[in-house]
């Protein structure tokens, strides 16, 4: 016991008087929480792995067909503000945004340790920021896939405009539900994080880390926030690119 | 730090560890350069096995940079680390397994389509 006393400081203890795995209880129940998150993800990412191997893909794709799986770089391929065709390069720079308010968070969490108020608040308020940058660019991009182009999609005499629950101008009514499905669920991830980013910015500025004498609830956001922005890494992969 | 614990009206403010900084920014070069190369990838590669199997290692790569870095994983107690990444594996059989079947039926789709034309003519 000498030992522990020794190397853990007192606010780590758990109640039981040691710090099973050397983390808070905290940090730990959130990383089993995120554990967790993953598994539903993966469910959701197999799902769909599933659905396009279980229907016939079209390599050399010039035309949508309700038979096909899409190749989503013929689906996504509008950015805000032009006409052009410019396959995936929006999702691109939604991933860049994620990433980059990642690591504005890591940078809140150094400033943290350092007991730095003010650069903590610096640090969330940037990450906040790419927050609603992502989610607007979200917005948009269902607001172009919801829409669908003007001519739309006509097979057996009817005419598909755009794509929702029941209809998908691009391939099967599956492709869409499961974009609907998987970015949806991504997304509403990100809008609690920034709702809980923003709860700690508040709690930052009134001064509560400082009065407990440390900054682990921004830790602890920021695994919540960097797992957000690992999904959408997979995401952008096995959704996207593949 | 110790300092902090007992002395709550005085706190000390640490200049920034230049070090750690440095670290933080080198890792989200990497990453970039990892989503650089995939987003090149994705328009000057044909599709087949080797642009998959490039996708997937560049994913891996990312998620070991964002967990053990950004998460800081990396620097926890090995039984920590064990204990996220041992159920993770379990997904690997998951997708190698519904993976499979997709493609079960998407084979089985076309053979019973394929039998009751057949039968249809006859």
């Amino acid at each position: 016991m000498a030992t522990t006393a020794a190397t853990v400081s007192d606010k780590n203890l758990w109640k039981g008087g040691v710090e099973p795995l050397k983390a808070s209880y905290g940090k730990l129940m959130m990383w089993f929480f995120l554990l967790s998150d993953a598994l539903t993800f993966s469910g959701l990412l197999v799902t769909y792995g599933f659905s396009r191997f279980s229907h016939p893909t079209n390599a050399a794709q010039t035309v949508f067909s309700a038979k096909y799986w899409p190749l989503p770089e013929k689906v996504f391929t509008h950015i805000p503000f032009t006409h052009m065709p410019a396959p995936l390069v929006f999702v691109g720079i939604m991933t860049f945004i994620l990433i980059m308010s990642s690591v504005t968070m890591v940078l809140a969490v150094e400033a943290g340790h350092r007991m730095d108020k003010a650069a903590v608040q610096k640090w969330m308020l940037w990450t906040i920021l790419g927050g609603f940058a992502f989610l607007g660019c979200q917005a948009w991009e269902w607001t172009i896939f919801i829409t669908g182009s003007e001519k739309g999609l006509i097979e057996e005499g009817i005419q598909i405009i755009g794509a929702n629950l029941k209809g998908n101008e691009y391939g099967p009514v599956l492709f869409a539900n499961l974009f609907f499905f998987i970015t949806g669920f991504h997304g509403t991830h990100v809008l609690s994080g920034v709702l809980i980013n923003i709860l700690v910015f508040y709690n930052v500025s009134i001064g509560t880390y400082e009065r407990i004498g440390h900054y682990e609830m921004v830790e602890k956001v920021g695994l919540y926030w960097h797992f957000v922005d690992l999904v959408w890494v997979f995401v952008f992969t096995f959704f996207y690119l593949v | 730090m110790a300092h902090a614990h007992n002395d709550h009206s005085e706190i000390q403010i640490l200049p920034p560890d230049k070090a750690k900084i440095r670290k933080i920014w080198m890792t989200t070069l990497y990453l970039g350069l990892a989503t650089g190369i995939e987003f090149i990838a994705a328009f000057t590669m044909s599709a087949g096995p080797v642009k998959t199997i490039l996708f997937v290692l560049l994913t891996f790569f990312k998620t070991f940079y964002i967990v053990g870095e950004f998460m800081h994983l990396k620097y926890e107690v090995k039984m920590l680390i064990w204990s996220i990444v041992m159920p993770v594996t379990f997904i690997c059989w998951f997708i190698g397994a519904m993976l499979t079947e997709g493609h079960s039926v998407e084979v089985l789709r076309d053979w019973v389509q394929t039998w009751y034309t057949n039968m249809i003519q006859k």
